[in-house]
C-alpha cells in the first residue's frame, strides 16, 4: 500500500500539474518542454543509470517518433509527397476531426513502431558493451539524422512543416493546452511505468547486469532479453515524447529538431547524471533544474549558451559523477533506508 | 541515384586515388587517438574538432598572406600547447575515471570549441587557397589536386618521424613504458603525470597538422570535427592500438569506402555511410567474438 504521505506528495503533484497551465498561462510552451525532457531522462536512466548502457542513441526513437507521428498525421489523409513538397503550404487544410485522429493514431504507430525497431536492432547492439556501446548508439543517432536529412518524402534537408492546430478551433490557448495536457499524461504514463519497474524484479535484474554481466548470466539470467525488453520500454516512450514534441515544434529538420544529438541527445544523458542517475527521482529532479537553468540562463547569455552548455557537461560529469541523488545519499544515507552504524562509518574512514 | 561510376572506369580510378589520398590522412588522426587511447585510456570525442581548430590556425595565417603549407609546421606547434592546457585543465581529471565520463567530458569540450571557433571564425565554409594547380592522368580523364598528393606526403613524413621518435627518444620510450604499464613506469622515475600530458599534447599535435592539410584540401566549417571523431575511432577498433601498419590500411580503406560510397548513393548520403559503417563494423565484430563467448572491451 501506498503509503499516506506519499499519497499526499502524489496528488500534490499531480494537481499542481493540473492547475499548472492555468497558473502559469504564458509558460505553456515551456512546461510541456519540462514533461518531454523529465520523460526522456526517466527512459535514459532506464539504460545509462539501472541498466549500466551508457546510450547516446535514445535521440533516435525520439526522432523517429516525431518523423512517424508527422507522416501519419498527414498520411492517412492527403499524399505526403505533395505535402512536403509544397513545404506544408496551404494546399491541404486538417478538419478539426482529421487533425486529432491523425495525431491520435500518429502517436499510437511512433511509440510501438520505434519500440519494435529498437527490439530488431538491439540484438545487435547491446552485444556491445561500454564504451564501444556508448559510441556505437552516439553513431546510430548521428546516422538517422543524416540520412533522414537525404530522404525526399520526409522534406530531406529543407525540412517537414507538420500540419498546423485546426483553424476552426477559436480559443487561441487550446493548441498550448492540447500540447501540455499530451505531454503530462505521458509524463504521468511514463513515472507510474518507471516506478513500476523500480518496485518489481525487472529492475533488480537490470542492476545485476549493470553492476557485472557475466555474473548474472552465470545465474542463469538471461541478459540480453531482458537487455533488450528494456530498451524496447525507452523506446516506446522516447517515440511518444518525439511525437509530441513535433506536434508542438511545428517544423521537423532532420539533424537540428529531430535527431539532435547535439542538444536533445545530450540533455537527457546530462539531466539524468545531475540529478542521479539510477534513482526514480534523480532525473525528475535533474530535468526540473536543467531546464530551469537553461530558460534562465539561456536568454541572459545570449550567443554564449552552448559554450556555457559545453562547460556545464564538463563540469557535471568531472566533479558531480554522482548526481544530486548521489550527493544527498552520501550526505543523510539514514534518509535512503540506508542503516550506517557507527563502527561500519569508521572503518570507512580509516579506508580513506 | 545512378550508378554512374560501374559504366565509367576512369572514375573509378578517380575515386580510388582520391579516396587513399584522404585515407593517409585520416590515419594520421585516427594514428592521434590510437596514441592517447593507448597510453591513457582516454576516447576523445573532441578529436575531430580539434583537427579542425588546427585548420582554422593555418586558414588564419592563410588569411594574413602567409602560404598556408606552412601550417602544417605553426599549427603543430600551437595545437600543441592547446592539447597540453587541454589536458591540465579537464583531462588529468578523467584519466583513471570510467570511459564513459571521458567520452562525456570530451564531448563538453567538443562542444565549447565548436561554438568558440563559430564566434572567432564565423559559420560559414572556407578554404585556404593553395594555389598548387592539378595534376592530370590517363589522358586528362582522372584530376588530381596537388595540393592532395601534397597533404598525403606530408602525412607520411610526419607519421615516419613520430615512429622514429617513439622509437629513440626518452619521452618517446617514456611514452611507450606507460602505455605498457603506468604503474611500472611510476615506479621506475617515469613522471606519468608529464607523459600524459605530453601525449595529449602530441595528439593535439597531430590533429593540427592533419588540419592544416584539411583547409588546403577539404573545406572547414566549425561543425565538422564529430565525422572526423568517428572515423578515427572506426580506423583505431578496426586496426587495433598500437599497429601503425594497419591504422594505415584501414585508413586507406575508409577513404577508398567513403568516395565510392559518395559516388554510389550520392553526397548528401556520405556522412551518413561512415556513421552506418562504425555501426555495422562493431556490431560485425559482436557477433564474430560471441562466437567465442567473448565481447569487445
Amino acid at each position: 500500500m501506498m503509503k499516506q504521505k506519499d499519497l499526499i506528495l502524489y496528488s500534490g503533484l499531480i494537481i499542481l500539474g493540473l492547475a499548472a497551465p492555468y497558473l502559469f498561462s504564458a509558460f505553456k510552451v515551456q512546461l510541456t518542454y519540462l514533461c518531454v525532457l523529465i520523460v526522456l531522462a526517466m527512459t535514459w536512466n532506464l539504460q545509462g543509470g539501472e541498466m549500466g548502457y551508457n546510450t547516446f542513441g535514445n535521440i533516435l526513437f525520439y526522432g523517429l517518433g516525431m518523423y512517424l507521428t508527422a507522416s501519419v498525421q498527414v498520411g492517412m489523409f492527403f499524399p505526403l509527397a505533395e505535402w512536403t513538397e509544397s513545404g506544408g503550404e496551404k494546399t491541404f487544410v486538417h478538419t478539426t476531426a482529421q487533425y486529432f485522429q491523425g495525431i491520435g493514431v500518429g502517436l499510437l504507430v511512433s511509440a510501438i513502431i520505434p519500440a519494435v525497431i529498437a527490439g530488431a536492432i538491439g540484438y545487435a547492439i547491446l552485444g556491445l558493451r561500454g564504451h564501444y556501446f556508448a559510441i556505437c548508439t552516439l553513431g546510430l543517432g548521428i546516422a538517422a539524422g543524416e540520412i533522414a536529412g537525404g530522404i525526399e518524402i520526409i522534406g530531406a534537408g529543407q525540412g517537414f512543416t507538420t500540419p498546423p492546430f485546426p483553424a476552426e478551433i477559436v480559443d487561441t490557448e487550446a493548441r498550448g493546452k492540447f500540447f501540455y495536457f499530451l505531454s503530462f499524461a505521458l509524463l504521468v504514463g511514463t513515472f507510474i511505468f518507471v516506478k513500476y519497474i523500480y518496485g518489481s524484479r525487472f529492475r533488480l535484474i537490470l542492476n545485476a547486469i549493470r553492476d557485472n554481466e557475466d555474473k548474472a548470466e552465470a545465474m542463469g539470467i538471461q541478459t540480453m532479453k531482458y537487455k533488450i525488453v528494456g530498451w524496447m520500454c525507452s523506446a516506446f516512450f522516447c517515440g511518444l515524447a518525439g511525437g509530441i514534441m513535433g506536434g508542438l515544434i511545428g517544423y521537423i529538420d532532420s539533424t537540428d529538431v529531430a535527431f539532435d544529438g547535439r542538444e536533445m541527445g545530450v540533455f537527457m544523458v546530462l539531466m539524468a547524471i545531475l540529478g542521479g542517475k539510477g534513482t526514480l527521482w534523480g532525473p525528475v529532479i535533474g530535468a526540473t533544474l536543467f531546464h530551469f537553468f537553461k530558460e534562465g540562463l539561456w536568454t541572459l547569455i545570449l550567443g554564449w549558451q552552448y559554450v556555457a552548455l559545453g562547460v556545464l557537461i564538463v563540469v557535471i560529469v568531472v566533479y558531480f559523477p554522482e548526481g544530486l541523488m548521489g550527493w544527498l545519499r552520501e550526505k543523510y544515507p539514514e534518509r535512503f533506508g540506508e542503516v550506517i552504524d557507527d563502527k561500519d562509518r569508521k572503518a570507512q574512514v580509516e579506508l580513506k | 541515384m545512378d550508378f554512374l561510376i560501374f559504366k565509367a572506369p576512369m572514375l573509378m580510378v578517380q575515386a580510388s586515388l582520391d579516396g587513399i589520398l584522404l585515407g593517409i590522412l585520416f590515419a594520421l588522426i585516427a594514428y592521434g587517438m590510437a596514441l592517447q587511447w593507448g597510453v591513457m585510456n582516454i576516447i576523445n570525442i573532441a578529436q575531430g574538432d580539434l583537427v579542425i581548430l588546427g585548420g582554422y590556425i593555418a586558414y588564419t595565417i592563410y588569411l594574413w598572406g602567409i602560404h598556408p603549407a606552412w601550417g602544417v609546421i605553426i599549427s603543430p606547434i600551437i595545437m600543441f600547447f592547446v592539447g597540453w592546457a587541454l589536458y591540465k585543465l579537464v583531462i588529468n581529471k578523467v584519466v583513471d575515471r570510467d570511459l564513459f565520463i571521458s567520452i562525456l567530458a570530451t564531448f563538453g569540450i567538443a562542444i565549447v570549441f565548436q561554438q568558440l571557433m563559430n564566434f572567432i571564425f564565423g559559420a560559414d565554409v572556407v578554404v585556404a587557397q593553395s594555389e598548387y594547380g592539378t595534376t592530370m592522368l590517363f589522358d586528362n580523364s582522372v584530376t588530381l589536386p596537388n595540393s592532395k598528393i601534397f597533404s598525403a606526403f606530408i602525412s607520411v613524413l610526419y607519421a615516419v618521424a613520430l615512429v622514429i621518435y617513439m622509437k629513440k627518444s626518452r619521452l618517446g620510450r617514456a611514452i611507450r613504458a606507460t602505455a605498457q604499464n603506468a604503474r611500472a613506469a611510476k615506479i621506475l622515475g617515469v613522471d606519468t603525470e608529464k607523459v600524459y600530458a605530453a601525449t595529449f599534447g602530441i595528439n593535439a599535435a597531430l590533429c593540427g597538422i592533419a588540419g592544416a592539410l584539411i583547409s588546403i584540401t577539404l573545406t572547414l566549417h566549425p561543425y565538422v570535427g564529430l565525422p572526423y571523431t568517428v572515423r578515427s575511432f572506426m580506423i583505431v577498433i578496426v586496426a587495433g592500438l598500437g599497429n601503425l601498419p594497419a591504422v594505415a590500411v584501414s585508413g586507406m580503406g575508409l577513404g577508398l569506402f567513403e568516395e565510392f560510397a559518395d559516388y554510389i548513393l550520392g553526397t548528401e548520403f556520405r556522412i551518413g555511410a561512415v556513421f552506418m559503417l562504425l555501426v555495422l563494423i562493431l556490431v560485425y565484430r559482436r557477433f564474430k567474438l560471441s562466437k567465442k563467448r567473448e565481447y569487445l572491451k
